[in-house]
């Protein structure tokens, strides 16, 4: 998006209409791009988005139509990207909100900190995480992104800047409420101490649904990082078969002797292949083809190792190594779909995923693993449970009521669906999702009255 | 808004009490459709097809519409853009005439054509420009195979679908990367009211089966579906013969 954004004039943010998705790469519309360059013309872009409103965009990496506004204004932060202090004694850093988070990794890991939650890709910008109060394989330990925000930014619709601390109302609407309070501008965030910028890594084979639930049980909180990837295609005595990852920063001492990583333990390597071509067929995701490669995946891992070093962009962000990997799934896109339900609501999560592997859901992203303490966002998503994510190419025949038939039975188990990932719920289970709506939609009736900020996901769900 | 799945959740039906329109209304409203905006001339009918569609849980409303009033168009369908965004609009209205009758009464041939295409042009624009203030939504128009090569029993029908089914291609090249989605609709023969006691031609279909395709269209995006899909290759086989050919088939 941003490469299309070009300055119109002196002194003037650059601004197009274009097509806006989501990473899924469904239901797109058009909208006014954007790009503020000082906070200023953000407060400009604000006050003048017009009567379909504005939504702050990052680096466009939540699935569904969260980043979107049809017919209204998307502002895209990534151009406030400046990080403007960082504390390296006590480790905090104060930076601008359209900082991702590759770029902090890149700032801090030789500073001997790291983020304090990563999800899944780390070109997320720290607006953007605020936002969807993102959570990463540590939340069983460490909680959400916004427990290590200790306060931010704020640019509301009356055109002015708050400084919104931890504990107030605002702070908790704000984290997970999907841009809808207001545009982050700078945020203060606490890191993470680590001695290298290498993980140390087990890795173990679950044959069955049952036998991971147990591992991940018994033994999560020896590990500050844990998931699973689930082979959702395996079927009969197979279903739920998996590869636990877990695991935690390697410690210097754990480094081989005279090797490059110990001359130099902080550096911070990534590597990347050449970008996925835009010209994917739609059906290139198939359940043979999905099959043979959940087959090779599994048999592939190790059935126990344990210490072994990996980089950080291997441990966290496989996917990062193939920029555009969105595409694989050809012009149709894909729906990601991502529930957390209680611990005690195990039934529901074996009925779900016996419910997907007869379904057929030529998934090969999905992952389950157990949440920790709930934040206090109202609209966060993780609450203590289990939480599977999975991908589905958009033109599997049938998809839009198979995962309506898996939210009902999501509502009745009292979880949830992550709004982040969203692109299809029914708007009338949403509520009883996230109990705190009332108070979200009253604080942005009050904060928000003429409705300034608003997405195509606030309107699809009445947010 | 549209889902992934390109289901509207709220849908105006431009000839409310077509049947394929109804037909496609229910299949959406059993998805996502919440709000349905029925135009059409009052009519016990239209109000008939309302509370059916109320039966299913949808909220609908029905606006008086007459495609034969193109003066009137603005202001009914800009009520109904004023409460609310659309997602889609299906432009459904058409008449089939009596092609013998209408032969010798000119008059009536050409309120075939002013239904089937000027009406069209002026509500197709009018949705148009609302959608693209908008910047999303879909119009879906039902046009039909007739419209593909005008045939000696039924070239006034035909020429207006023809005459409205480029409209509607034009109009989605005009569209085009603004967030508006134009679909043409070509189905064959229809089992419908409209062709009752007629004799029916091959690869007859149902205004239930063109539902399932425009469902099936909304998803991908599509520009074009023919109802069934075979009709795209029949079509194409008949357009290539040549006239004097063409003119002796029992079509």
């Amino acid at each position: 998006m941003s490469a299309d954004t070009v300055p119109a004039a002196e002194g003037d943010p650059g601004t197009t209409w274009g097509p806006v998705t989501g990473w899924g790469r469904t239901a797109p519309t058009t909208a006014r791009l954007i790009r503020p360059r000082t906070y200023q013309e953000a407060a400009d872009a604000v006050r003048d988005c017009g009567a379909r409103g504005g939504i702050a965009r990052g680096l466009g990496r939540a699935y569904g139509d969260a980043a979107q506004n049809a017919g209204g204004a998307v502002l895209d932060m990534t151009a406030l990207d400046r990080i403007h202090a960082i504390d390296a004694a006590g480790g905090t850093v104060l930076c601008d909100a359209g900082v991702s988070l590759h770029r902090l990794m890149e700032v801090l890991l030789p500073l001997g900190w790291f983020v304090p939650v990563t999800p899944g890709t780390r070109y997320v910008t720290v607006g953007g995480a605020i936002g969807a109060d993102i959570h990463g394989k540590n939340h069983h330990v460490c909680g959400s992104f916004s427990r290590h925000v200790l306060s931010f930014e704020l640019l509301t619709a009356d055109g002015q800047v708050r400084t919104v601390d931890r504990g107030t109302p605002l702070f908790d609407a704000t984290t997970g409420g999907m841009g809808l309070t207001g545009v982050v501008l700078t945020a203060t965030v606490r890191l993470q101490p680590v001695e290298t910028a290498l993980m140390s890594v087990d890795t173990e084979r679950a044959t069955d649904l049952d036998d991971l639930m147990a591992r991940l049980t018994a033994t999560d909180h020896r590990y500050r990082y844990s998931v699973a990837w689930i082979d959702l295609l395996a079927r009969g005595a197979h279903t739920g078969r998996a590869v636990l990852t877990r695991g935690d920063h390697a410690p210097l001492d754990a480094l081989p002797e005279r090797s490059r990583a110990r001359r130099d333990p902080l550096a911070f390597r990534t590597s990347r292949l050449p970008a996925a071509p835009d010209l994917i067929p739609d059906g290139l995701l198939s359940r043979t083809t999905v099959g043979l490669f959940n087959e090779l995946w599994y048999r592939k891992a190790p059935r126990v190792s344990r210490g072994r070093l990996q980089r950080i962009s291997t441990f966290f962000h496989p996917l990062d190594g193939v920029p555009h990997w969105n595409r694989v799934y050809g012009r149709g896109g894909f729906v990601q779909y991502q529930f957390v339900v209680g611990h005690d609501r195990a039934d529901a999560l074996r009925r779900i995923v016996r419910r997907i592997s007869e379904h057929r859901c030529p998934s090969f992203l999905a992952v389950l693993k157990r949440f920790g303490e709930a934040d206090p966002g109202w609209l966060s998503f993780p609450v203590p449970g289990w939480t599977l994510a999975l991908d589905i190419p958009a033109g599997l025949p049938g998809l839009g009521a198979f995962l309506d038939g898996l939210d009902e039975e999501v509502a009745r188990a009292g979880g949830r669906v992550y709004l982040a990932k969203d692109s299809r719920l029914r708007p009338e289970l949403l509520d009883a999702m996230y109990p705190r709506l009332p108070d979200f939609r009253a604080l942005r009736a009050e904060l928000d009255p003429r409705g300034v900020f608003v997405s195509d996901l606030a309107r699809r769900l009445a947010l | 808004m549209k889902d992934a799945f390109g289901i509207p959740q709220s849908l105006l039906v431009l000839g409310g009490t077509s049947e394929i329109a109804l037909a496609t209304a229910r299949r959406l409203v059993a998805r996502r459709t919440r709000t349905v905006w029925l135009a059409g001339r009052p009519s016990p009918a239209l109000d008939r097809a309302a509370e059916r569609l109320r039966d299913l849980g949808a909220e609908v409303r029905t606006v008086a519409f007459d495609a034969l009033d193109p003066e009137s168009h603005e202001a009914a369908l800009g009520k109904v853009f004023a409460e609310g965004d659309i997602d889609m609009v299906l432009l459904a209205f058409g008449v089939l005439g009596d092609q013998a009758h209408d032969e010798r009464e000119p008059l009536n041939a050409v309120r075939v054509a002013q239904t089937n295409y000027t009406g069209a042009v002026s509500a197709g624009l009018i949705s148009a420009r609302a959608l693209q203030a908008q910047g999303h939504g879909s119009l879906v128009v039902l046009s039909s195979v007739a419209g593909e090569r005008a045939r000696r029993a039924n070239f006034i029908y035909g020429s207006s679908k023809a005459g409205l089914d480029a409209f509607a291609q034009g109009l989605g090249d005009a569209l085009h990367g603004t967030g508006v989605h134009v679909m043409v609709v070509r189905p064959g023969f229809v089992r419908s009211r409209m062709t009752e006691g007629m004799a029916e031609a091959p690869l007859a279909t149902t205004p239930e089966a063109v539902a399932t395709a425009i469902e099936l269209g909304l998803r991908r995006r599509s520009e074009t579906v023919w109802v069934p899909g075979a009709l795209r290759v029949v079509m194409s086989a008949l357009r290539h013969l040549p006239r004097g050919v063409f003119r002796r088939l029992p079509v």
